[in-house]
């Protein structure tokens, strides 16, 4: 198994490096980003109590529509470069392509949330009354909860007409039940007024079911495509 | 098996006639709501059909994946069709029952808003057959199925716990139920499900058919760069 | 009621909206097999 791993680094490093040194689609999504957080703010502008209350809600929106953005270019380098036949012919497990395109997703909405979170909380004067660190972790595990989906709707979608409407059309019904565990984890942990656990029980869950499915599944999918 | 088909389709229609008469004149006026209650003799035995056909659709996916069979694939798409108008029967009629009843048309409570989740993804599976190209999109929609059927148990325990959390009134909430009140329910359920039954033959066989003129199409076009040559 | 008979009535509107667009589908099928009997 050292051999799938070795390959799934193998390709997150070289996305991240591709990336990095072109930035095209990361600067766009990035100011992308931004302009969410101004306009939600702009819409909706609560007292410091309300904003407690429903900021979860606005910020996990946000969050899903910047993540829309950034899974629908998961595959597009491998369509522009034919690289999927080759990955299709090669012996290498189908798997770790997928892993690798989910880790890099992770990362970079993480990067988009990383920005966002705090021009939230200056526009809404957000302070957590509960512990603060929860925050993270409900992050991530909101994160993946999208992002494994989202990658694995991404090539559902690759041979879609109207590919980019595609996969928000896929991905919104069935993360419902992820979107609400993170709002209401989220505004637990803001308003300190109930226990946000059943939701992160409920959020880990969901991440290990569609994990395993997405990994049980990809193959034939990639095959299929 | 053809002649089947109309006999069936007749009992059907005589159970739908006779399950329409009890439920507007033959089942007892309910104290509380009057008469506006017999709406759920349509509204609940076609969410139970929509179900039916939402597990069969279920089944046949993971049947597709596993052996490619084509018919399972027609299976797929019919059981989704029917269910997905089963299912715009339960969203319609919900509301019109609960307007007058309890004067809002809607709320997130665990019933109504599960049953909307399932109307999305159903009908976003539907769209996904209907814009992918190429052979292999029985695939991936079986895979989409699959995972909207696993994502329901989490649909269901994640409304379940918020409105535990944030309760409000329960529409249809409980109660006993008349005994005269639950045999009309069950024969317009069996009823509908005949209903649904015939409407799903039908679409298989026109999935059926359609698959075999695409086959010969291919065939046609293979010969023509054939004969051409 | 009237919200009773606008049920039933718009119960059976989406069934026989349904079973049209079968119909439909079934001609678009027929003749496609016409054309393919006529090569």
């Amino acid at each position: 198994m050292t051999g799938s791993a070795g390959l799934t680094r193998a390709t997150l490093l070289k996305d991240l490096r591709l990336e990095w040194r072109s930035k095209d689609a990361t600067n766009a999504m990035l100011f992308f980003a931004l302009l969410v957080v101004v306009i939600f703010s702009f819409s909706f502008d609560p007292t410091a109590e309300e904003s407690r209350r429903i900021a979860g809600g606005l910020i996990w929106v946000a969050f899903l529509f910047a993540s829309v953005v950034a899974l629908n270019q998961t595959w597009a380098r491998e369509l522009r470069n034919q690289v999927l036949d080759a990955y299709r012919v090669s012996p290498a497990p189908p798997n770790s392509l997928f892993l690798a395109k989910v880790f890099g997703n992770f990362l970079f909405v993480t990067v988009l949330e990383a920005l966002m979170t705090p021009l939230f909380a200056v526009f809404y004067n957000l302070r957590a009354i509960g512990p603060a660190y929860q925050l993270l972790v409900v992050a991530g595990l909101g994160t993946w909860a999208l992002v494994v989906n989202g990658t694995f709707f991404a090539a559902i979608s690759l041979r879609t007409r109207s590919r980019e409407i595609m996969l928000p059309l896929l991905l919104f019904p069935i993360s419902i039940p992820a979107l609400l565990a993170m709002v209401e984890a989220t505004s637990a942990i803001l308003t300190g007024e109930f226990s946000a656990k059943f939701w992160v029980v409920l959020l880990v869950t969901y991440d290990l079911v569609f994990t395993m499915a997405s990994l049980f599944l990809f193959e034939r999918v990639l095959h299929a495509e | 098996m053809k002649r089947a088909f109309p006999i069936f389709a007749v009992l059907t229609a005589a159970l739908l006639a006779y399950g329409l008469y009890q439920a507007l004149w033959v089942a007892p006026t309910d104290r509380l709501q009057g008469d506006v209650y017999r709406i759920i003799y349509y509204h609940v035995p076609s969410a139970w059909t929509m179900f039916s056909f939402f597990a069969l659709n279920f089944v046949s996916s993971i049947v597709y994946l596993i052996r490619r069979n084509p018919r399972a694939d027609a299976v797929a798409v019919a059981s989704a069709e029917v269910g997905v108008v089963f299912n715009t029967v339960v969203l319609v009629t919900g509301p019109l029952w609960a307007r007058p009843v309890w004067g809002i048309w809607w709320t997130w409570d665990i019933r109504l808003t599960s049953t909307l989740v399932l109307w999305l993804i159903y009908v976003s599976y539907l769209l996904l057959r209907r814009f992918s190209s190429g052979g292999q999109m029985p695939v991936l929609a079986a895979a989409l199925a699959v995972f909207g059927a696993l994502d329901m148990p989490l649909v269901y325990f994640s409304i379940w716990f918020f409105r535990t959390q944030h309760p409000q009134p329960v529409i249809g909430g409980g109660g006993s139920i008349d005994p005269r009140m639950l045999q009309v329910w069950l024969l317009n359920w069996i009823a509908f499900q005949c209903f649904g039954l015939l409407v799903f033959a039908a679409r298989y066989r026109l999935e059926v058919l359609s698959q075999e003129v695409e086959e010969m199409q291919a065939l046609e076009s293979l010969l023509e760069v054939r004969g051409s040559r | 009621m009237s919200y009773l008979y606008a049920a039933y009535i718009i119960t059976w509107a989406i069934h026989i909206a349904y079973l049209s667009s079968l119909a439909r589908r079934y001609a678009r099928l027929r003749r496609e097999i016409q054309e393919l009997k006529r090569h």
